[in-house]
């Protein structure tokens, strides 16, 4: 198949299409803005709804309404935008309901920044709104990934009944880059497979198919027996759905470790000391949650120390030292807000590292 | 032995834990007899957010979406934008609609959303037991408006109805009551009327109803209801605000 040359944001959207997205609710936010105005042009092409909400707020609302019936349905946003949502996403994952955010992250905290930043880390996978729950989140590094994910975002969502959430930046979605969309596929609202959904009962109909979208358990043992089956559920992806990426590791004294766009730096970073004959690697989460813990530990095994490059005070620092637990040193570089780090950097911590192992 | 009277099946056999005298019972009873009276059978969808009602999903025999504080009516467009064939209600209350959902609820009809919002107003949180709502009236005193609500420290109450009845998008806009059985009887054919509306593909509609609460009031539920003619009555003036189907 030909490649098309795409921006980032327009790429996004028409491949969360192309896998069956019909609804999109939004609200203008720099640097994701391209998602809703491409939405709004798109959708009433495919009969699909775009709609303006009046806040964040009220569009992952309104997300949580139409997941409800069933759909698939999506919405973008940016950091300041994204923590707007936050008590929407909380209520989504407690009402387990099917449905994909976009956070395309910009420079904070407060209103920060518009360029971009991966401040939002902690925000992403430690907790965000209320509660003990999880999205199953995807960091990925190019465009082209971020298509390749969207092929199965919505499915993984509906299987798990969980929120699916893209952790973009401003850079991927405003940069353009060749690539490979898929097929549009011909999705259609399945009542049987989706028994929870607000799919229509009437009284007389099955007392036990009658849809209730909740996330109130007034008791505390059934709040205890929800939470309990969201957790079951959260093993269960951890089990599964683990996604990473591992350059030039296997020999590396030294492993990058690093997300998202800053990974594309790093790997840059690693081409350039491997020139020098620096034995260096990169390990690449694609899913920050689940974390590639196990798989991090197993990878720097025999690796003498770890750098981990972001762009922000050091927010997946916490999970790579939780993975290598002491057994090798773990160092950080990085800059908060917006400054992106920049390979000669990588490359000059690098070599000051080897003098000291 | 003949029938004479029947609870409609669009009521669940569960009982309300609604408070002795509270006029939610009433207005639930309305809702689903006009839910069943629409001809829609199971082509319908209720949300219904934080509040008294929060529970109403275990009441109401449909469909059911219980929603984040004040954000119904957002949720309801998610459905309804869905659904556009589906009878798609909010049922809120003051505390949630006049308060932290006023975004949302100007919204809606901003957008001339195709839903019916049934707002019940009895000009105090309920709930979290009895706090001054933007609704409660001047000089009433609630737990958080221990001396009298100030009009001066916190404004005089707002009407949502008239409010609402001034957005252009807006379809249909009326305040009723549950009082006496007149009343009761106008309130039935108010959400007859915006059902039906509803379900002719016009704009928003929204029906108002005073009610009742004697817990948080402090008041038998007799009393309640002089209090409800004596003050809210007049403050809250109960009619049509806004029909665009009878112009």
């Amino acid at each position: 198949m030909a490649l098309t040359l795409m921006k980032g944001s327009e790429a996004i959207a028409e491949a969360a299409i192309r896998n069956g997205a019909r609804f999109f609710f939004g609200y203008p936010i720099t640097p994701q803005t391209e998602i809703p105005e491409y939405m709004s042009a798109r959708m009433p092409e495919i009969g699909g709804c775009y709609l303006q909400a009046e806040s964040e707020v009220s569009a992952i609302n309104m997300v949580y309404g139409a997941a409800s019936t069933g759909a698939r349905v999506i919405t973008s946003s940016s950091s300041p935008g994204v923590s707007l949502k936050q008590e929407g996403i909380s209520y989504c994952a407690g009402a387990r309901l099917p449905c994909v955010i976009l956070n395309v992250m910009r420079g904070g905290p407060g209103l920060g920044s518009i360029q971009a930043s991966q401040g939002d880390y902690f925000q992403a996978v430690k907790g965000g709104g209320n509660g003990d729950y999880h999205l199953l989140t995807y960091a990925p590094a190019s465009i082209q990934e971020a298509i390749n994910i969207f092929s199965f975002a919505f499915d993984k969502a509906e299987k798990y009944r969980v929120p699916v959430l893209f952790l973009a930046d401003g850079i991927m979605c405003q940069m353009m880059e060749p690539v490979e969309m898929p097929e549009m596929i011909d999705f259609k609202i399945d009542p049987e497979a989706k028994p929870w959904a607000t799919t229509g009962w009437k009284p007389g109909d099955d007392p036990a198919k009658r849809a209730v979208i909740n996330s109130l358990f007034i008791n505390t043992e059934d709040l205890t027996e929800h939470n309990n089956l969201l957790q079951a559920t959260y093993r269960e992806i951890e089990a599964n759905e683990v996604m990473y990426e591992t350059y030039l590791t296997d020999d590396a004294d030294i492993v990058i470790t690093a997300f998202g766009t800053v990974a594309r730096i790093a790997k840059s970073a690693v081409n350039e000391l491997r020139a020098q004959g620096i034995k260096v690697g990169l390990f690449r989460p694609i899913t920050v949650w689940p974390y590639p813990y196990k798989e991090l530990a197993e990878v720097t095994k025999n690796a003498k120390a770890i750098l981990d490059v972001e762009a922000n005070e050091g927010q997946m620092l916490q999970d790579v030292k939780l993975a290598v637990n002491g057994a090798i040193p773990v160092d950080y570089f990085g800059h908060c807000g917006s400054l992106m780090p920049t390979t000669a950097e990588i490359v000059a911590k690098v070599l000051e590292m080897k003098e000291g192992i | 032995m003949s029938v004479v009277f029947e609870k409609t099946s669009y009521l669940t056999d569960k009982q309300f834990h609604y408070c002795p005298g509270c006029n939610h019972g009433i207005i639930h009873r309305l809702v689903a007899e006009a839910l069943e009276e629409s001809g829609m059978g199971g082509n319908i969808v209720g949300v219904a957010p934080v509040g008294c009602s929060v529970f109403a999903y275990d009441y109401f025999n449909v469909d059911m979406i219980e929603a984040a504080h004040g954000r119904a009516p957002a949720v309801a467009t998610g459905v309804k934008r869905v659904k556009p064939d589906a009878l798609v209600f909010t049922y809120q209350g003051d505390g949630d609609l006049a308060s932290i959902g006023t975004a949302e609820i100007v919204h809606v009809a901003h957008r001339g959303e195709k839903i019916t919002t049934i707002f019940v107003n009895n000009a105090i949180y309920g709930m979290t037991g009895g706090q001054m709502a933007p609704t409660s009236l001047v000089g009433q005193k609630t737990t958080t408006s221990p001396y009298g609500r100030n009009e001066d420290w916190c404004g005089a109450p707002i009407k949502m109805s008239e409010m609402l009845a001034q957005v252009p998008g807006s379809y249909y806009i009326e305040r009723c009551a549950v009082n006496n059985n007149a009343n009761i009887l106008k309130t039935k054919k108010a959400i007859k009327k915006a059902f039906k509306y509803q379900m002719e593909g016009k704009g928003f509609c929204m029906v108002e109803v005073l009610s009742t609460c004697p817990t948080n009031w402090g008041l038998s539920p007799v009393e309640s209801l002089k209090w409800l003619e004596e003050n809210m009555m007049p403050y809250y003036p109960l009619g049509v605000y806004k029909d665009k189907g009878a112009e």
